[in-house]
């Protein structure tokens, strides 16, 4: 199999701007990492001396711990900064914090941050670290959608001709937005049912159907993604309350057998039990929750492989030239 | 000696130096000698190197089960994650996993390759299986070796020594992943295009 018209990179910065078969091969790299988690020895040698740099300036656990494994097990050396730890909070710009640090030579850069576009926005400026985004605002968030559809692909065994139905908080999902890139891009249906607050207004016009109540979204459904009501917002009004909301669009055990009896049910995480779905889904055989946790890890590895070796040859082969001239 | 059905076997400067023939009386040979030097087949475990050692590798771990009449575990190494040049090559390799489906420990390991030539293949296979556990020893076979070695390794069991210079590529055909079972010594293509 040929790869030399595949290449990822040089950044990663959304679903949008990859070719179907550029994700098929991030997912195919990441299959084969999966093992690589099973092993008694948890780790491969291939990023040995390559540095990589979470640089997450929102709060997160998760994802951030996630990328910390991956990088790890990679035999790359890990950096993470949080928004407490960096100068952002002593008033230095995005710029100015990046730009140090890449006087510090990571060849990776992954970062989470409260605004849309900020991973653009360091990605024009560096020349010699590849760019992750790991959540940048209400835009994307790509290695979340990844690790989902690589979660559909393991499950169902195929990723296109899936009717995929998101529910829940749409308007602040950037993990919506990168599985609606992406599955639109691999020929899937997707729909999405929220109350029409939680649904950004030009929704339909990225190619999804809109729905306004649970039970006809799901009908025939191959996967339900759950998406967090962020409770921390409530106050802003978008639902009346969490008991409205559930009453009208909670997953049950019922409604799936119901209308989407074969379906899988996917959550970012974290999730509310009782709100978004009843803990009988959570904790049920369609779950895959953990499951996504597991590959998320060997997503990132794929992805920061892919990015690191490309983007540590270039360097080296920079270096080399600079000290032969 | 049969026909060679490769085409490209017609193109000036290719010699076949292993036919069908030699080809399977080679790997008979090295299963035999696998067995002798390990007095039977107890705790022997078959592990190829992609791609066309895992071919090899099925072959003689085949071979030896019809002779000792047992089965022999068998796995498969994929060196991509352990190669020494990938801080040289900005290209994305397919990564195409590593199978060990038995307890390594205390297994007598015989890795299996095409051709051994600078050893820096087999320096990473053996990396990647002893991050699986502790094998008792790991012996290799190899259906060619055409020396030019660049690292301190050797082979236990050789279907044929090649001399080749180092320009030249040797061309190891067989019938599960080509369309005969043969080898070939040709002259390197000139620069390669695009990439």
């Amino acid at each position: 199999m040929s790869s030399t018209d595949l290449k990822i990179g040089p950044h990663l910065l959304g679903i949008r701007g990859l070719s179907r078969e550029q994700v098929e091969f991030i997912l195919a790299t990441a299959a084969q990492f999966v093992e690589v988690s099973e092993r008694p020895i948890k780790r491969v040698p291939t990023l040995r001396g390559k540095t990589v740099v979470n640089l997450f300036l929102e709060a997160s656990t998760r994802t951030r711990t996630s990328f910390e494994i991956a990088a790890k097990r990679l035999s790359a050396d890990a950096v993470n900064i949080g928004a407490k730890d960096s100068s952002v909070t002593k008033g230095e710009t995005l710029l100015d914090t990046v730009w140090t640090l890449q006087a510090m030579a990571p060849d990776v850069i992954v970062m989470r941050h409260p605004s849309s576009g900020a991973a653009h926005f360091i990605a024009q400026h560096l020349t010699r670290s590849a760019v992750v985004n790991a959540g940048d605002g209400l835009h994307e968030h790509p290695t979340q959608a990844l690790l989902d559809a690589l979660t559909i692909k393991q499950k169902l065994g195929k990723l296109t001709g899936l009717k995929i139905v998101l529910v829940g908080d749409v308007f602040r999902g950037r993990v919506a937005r990168s599985n609606i890139f992406l599955h639109t891009l691999l020929g899937n249906e997707v729909r999405a049912v929220a109350p029409p607050t939680f649904i950004p207004p030009d929704l339909a016009q990225l190619g999804v159907k809109l729905y306004h109540d649970l039970p006809s979204a799901l009908d025939g459904a191959d996967v339900v993604m759950s998406l967090r009501i962020k409770t921390e917002y409530l106050q802003d009004a978008f639902i009346p309350s969490t008991d409205e909301y559930c009453r009208r669009f909670c997953i049950t055990e019922p409604i799936l057998a119901k209308y989407a009896p074969e379906s899988i049910v996917l959550a970012p995480g974290p999730f509310n039990r009782g709100i978004e779905m009843s803990s009988e889904v959570v904790d049920g055989p369609r779950s895959q929750i953990s499951k996504q946790v597991n590959y998320g890890v060997a997503v990132r590895m794929a992805v920061i492989y892919l990015l690191a070796i490309r983007q540590g040859a270039m360097n080296l082969s920079e270096h080399l030239k600079e000290h032969s001239a | 000696m049969t026909e060679p059905k490769k085409q490209a076997a017609e193109k000036e400067g290719w010699v076949r130096v292993l036919d069908s023939d030699e080809v399977r009386r080679a790997i008979t040979r090295i299963a035999h000698e696998i067995i002798e030097r390990n007095k039977g087949a107890q705790s022997l475990a078959v592990v190829g190197v992609r791609t066309r050692g895992e071919h090899l590798a099925e072959r003689i771990a085949k071979m030896i089960e019809g002779i000792e009449n047992m089965t022999i575990p068998r796995g498969v190494v994929d060196i991509t994650l352990y190669r020494d040049d990938i801080a040289h090559n900005p290209e994305q390799p397919l990564v195409r996993g590593t199978e060990l489906p038995f307890n390594v420990d205390k297994k007598a390991i015989i890795l299996v390759d095409d051709v051994l030539f600078t050893g820096r293949t087999i320096r990473a296979a053996i990396d990647a299986i002893i991050d699986y556990g502790r094998p008792r020893s790991v012996q290799l076979a190899v259906l060619c070796d055409r020396g030019h070695r660049e690292l301190p390794i050797r082979a236990d069991y050789v279907g044929k020594n090649l001399s080749s210079s180092k320009q030249e590529v040797v061309e190891v055909c067989l019938s599960e992943s080509d369309d005969e079972d043969a080898v070939y010594i040709r002259p390197s293509r000139k620069p390669k295009e695009g990439a």
